[in-house]
């Protein structure tokens, strides 16, 4: 098959709509809300890209992936040839397809975007490596890089360190990930929920990376169980990515009442643990009627969806300003809408409010109004005298971010670090330590799964080059 | 995997496991502990690290069996595994030659005193251990304790055992004694016992450290679970902990949340009986 459609043909195709599971039938269950784009509707998204010169999408796309020449192969329906060029610029891409933010990356710079929609990167990107995981006899082989007798460990195997991996690997590198957990993946494991991107996914994309001779060994806490001196002994490199640390707490009065979570403890119960989600978990996990997640990112989002499918009755997002000002995907809030979820804009807590046995019982909020334009362009909320009342919450969730993970750092005294603790790195993670990379959260503070994968796959070239000297 | 080199029964529900890790052998310190899962789909719980060979490579773990999860873990048989150990995590134990330090442990705590009592003996201070426990049959490591201590003190609440009443009678007593008063206490057990000790010592300003064991997740410093209040304020218990000044922790606050999940706790308990139960019929 070919992909000749004149440009006439191809600004005459509808972009596609992701199927999803019924909002009602969703909200009840743990099932992954986006179905996936049939055969024919790849197909039909993939003849809307106009194959134009300016390739705008692929500057947009942190880890540079060749989106016009996958399309391109894809409309072609040459589906070994289209995975083959997307693994080779992407470790990990039925995860970007599901958790990217296209619509602020790819899409947002793509020419049909101008007038009227972009093409749908993100759907093709995951149709084409669900069928890559689906189809493993048909894939292209790759020639077996000439191994170069090098070693890398890497710290993590979050997205970053898994992305690093894999580029490491096809380098010709031996690489070995140490996990602080007991399982892979690192946040796409404990902290994105299985209605998202089940772990299924993460399972097959590692194996993807076993396969190409990357070696896991998890439970191994680099800070504590090895140091990062003794990494830089074994290893001629090292890639940190260890990720984000602890919860930063909101400091209101009522913060260790029961049933006040951090996000990633709630997230990690459900997701990494299964608490609530597999009936033999060991792990339990909190249910009330009414549960109040503070934050409007999509950490926020994940815990309010979350607890929603957990059985809340009233699951609430509670954001200090507008909507507008949410730095969730627009994804991520549409469908937290539809499964009915509440959103309490311009409302900040001041209090957590516990019964005489410590139990929480309210979060008490104070209205908020937008002022002006703050450092970071949005408008600063400003609290409305007098304006306090009480919603009625048996759990409430912090979603307001992490700080640095100080385990690792507190034990590399000569690795240099920020005011916030995070580790200090260049464009390439070249660190203060020669042969010592670092990124992802641990450098960046909370940031995207696709920023660490950019992190990650910059600092594998760096290393390279590094090793080459 | 994380085989299982010895598994020996000290006291009622009380297990000593000795298992080859030989990294976190290597690595650990008085004070410090593991996050321990026995297999997919299980808890992960935290453990001190009772003692540990790095010649043999191999640490041990005493482990009380009171949940369902702990029980589990000791019924792995020697040469069986353990799926996922992971560590040594907390801060180690500040250890320096204070003089005179008494070591208060009650129930379990007294196994997780060991690693202390024996690190503050090497420091070269004069130790008075004081062992708390219902009646005889719980009060476990004696002999270890006493062969590095100076003077070993039992109580039992029931007096089978040494004195009768609680860990903290023999304490007031050595603290009113200017001859025997401590410049230092170590006070590990059941959020009350710690409580109380820390009132004793407060008011004569004596240095007490205690080790405490919140709900953990992680065990990593992620998820916050472990918080507690220390003086103006919230610790996490996995990085800056777990042993703190016991007389700015707020062991109410910590006695409270420990409660969080009792009934999800008692949920799965009968669950568990039931399917036992079951198998039993079969």
């Amino acid at each position: 098959m070919s992909n000749d459609l004149s440009p006439k043909e191809r600004m005459a195709i509808d972009r596609v709509h992701m199927p999803e599971l019924p909002a009602d039938e969703r909200s009840t269950n743990f099932e992954e809300v986006n179905l996936g784009l049939s055969a024919d509707q790849a197909l039909s998204e993939a003849q809307r890209c106009l194959q134009c010169k300016t390739r705008n999408c692929v500057a947009g796309c942190p880890v540079g992936v060749s989106i016009p020449e996958f399309i391109d192969a894809l409309a072609c329906d040459d589906l070994p040839k289209a995975t083959q060029i997307l693994r080779g610029d992407n470790a990990l891409p039925a995860v970007c397809g599901r958790v990217c933010p296209q619509e602020t990356q790819c899409e947002a710079l793509c020419v049909r975007g101008k007038k009227g929609d972009a093409v749908a990167i993100g759907y093709l990107e995951r149709y084409v490596a669900d069928w890559a995981m689906l189809h493993p006899d048909r894939l292209l082989k790759a020639a077996k890089p000439e191994p170069t007798g090098k070693t890398v460990a890497v710290v993590g195997c979050g997205p970053a360190g898994l992305t690093a991996a894999g580029e490491l690997a096809r380098m010709g590198h031996q690489v070995t990930i140490f996990e602080a957990l007991h399982d892979t993946g690192g946040v796409l494991r404990y902290g994105i929920p299985e209605f998202r991107l089940p772990k299924e996914i993460i399972d097959r994309e590692v194996a993807v990376l076993l396969e190409l001779g990357v070696g896991i060994e998890c439970n191994v806490i680099i800070g504590k169980t090895l140091t990062v001196a003794e990494l830089r002994d074994d290893f001629d490199a090292v890639f940190i990515a260890n990720g984000a640390g602890l919860p930063t707490m909101l400091n209101i009065p009522g913060e260790n009442l029961k049933g006040v979570y951090a996000a990633n403890e709630f997230l990690t119960r459900v997701n990494l643990m299964e608490a609530g989600r597999k009936e033999d978990s060991a792990t339990p996990i909190l249910q009330r009627d009414e549960v109040a997640v503070i934050g409007g990112g999509n950490t926020a989002m994940d815990c309010v969806r979350t607890a929603r499918r957990l059985g809340a009755k009233r699951a609430m997002i509670i954001y200090r300003r507008g909507e507008a000002e949410m730095p969730a995907r627009i994804e991520e809030i549409k469908h937290a809408k539809e499964e009915g979820v509440e959103f309490v804009m311009l409302t900040a807590p001041v209090a957590i409010i516990g019964t005489e046995d410590g139990w929480v019982s309210a979060l008490r909020c104070q209205k908020m109004e937008l002022g002006p334009a703050d450092d970071s362009g949005r408008r600063r909320p400003q609290p409305v005298d007098g304006s306090e009342f009480d919603i009625p919450a048996g759990i409430v969730i912090n979603a307001v971010g992490t700080n640095a993970n100080p385990l690792l750092t507190a034990t590399a005294p000569d690795l240099n670090l920020n005011k916030w603790g995070n580790v200090v790195a260049d464009e390439e993670g070249q660190t203060s330590i020669p042969g010592v990379f670092a990124g992802g959260d641990i450098v960046r503070g909370g940031a995207t799964v696709i920023l660490a994968m950019g992190d990650g796959k910059r600092a594998a070239a760096a290393i390279d080059q590094y090793l080459k000297r | 995997m994380f085989q299982v080199v010895s598994n020996e029964i000290l006291a009622e529900n009380l297990h000593k496991m000795v298992l080859v890790a030989p990294r976190i052998a290597r690595a650990r310190k008085a004070g410090q502990f593991v996050m321990v899962r026995l297999a997919q789909g299980e808890e992960r719980i935290p453990l001190t690290i009772g003692d540990a060979d790095p010649a043999a490579g191999t640490i041990t773990l005493f482990i009380q069996a009171i949940g369902a999860s702990t029980r589990k873990i000791v019924s792995t048989p020697v040469g069986g595994f353990i799926r996922d150990v992971a560590g040594p995590l907390g801060k180690e134990t500040h250890i320096t030659n204070w003089g005179r330090v008494v070591c208060v442990g009650g129930g379990v705590g007294t196994a997780v005193l060991f690693p202390l009592v024996k690190a503050l003996a090497e420091a070269g201070n004069e130790i008075t251990t004081i062992i708390g426990g219902r009646s005889e049959r719980y009060v476990i490591l004696a002999d270890e304790l006493g062969a590095l201590s100076k003077n070993l003190l039992i109580t039992t609440e029931d007096g089978s055992l040494g004195y009768k009443g609680f860990v903290t009678g023999p304490l007031s007593e050595m603290i009113a004694d200017p001859a025997r008063a401590p410049q230092a206490v170590f006070a590990v057990g059941p959020v009350p016992m710690m409580k109380a000790v820390a009132n004793l010592t407060r008011e004569p300003g004596i240095e007490t450290i205690v080790s405490l064991n919140p709900i953990m997740i992680d065990g990593t410093g992620m998820c916050g679970g472990c918080r507690v209040q220390v003086g103006t304020e919230t610790k996490f218990a996995c990085v800056d902990g777990p042993e703190f000044d016991a007389h700015l922790v707020d062991f109410d606050g910590l006695s409270d949340r420990l409660t969080s999940y009792r009934k999800e706790e008692a949920t799965r308990h009968a669950a568990e009986g039931c399917k036992l139960a079951k198998e039993v019929a079969k």
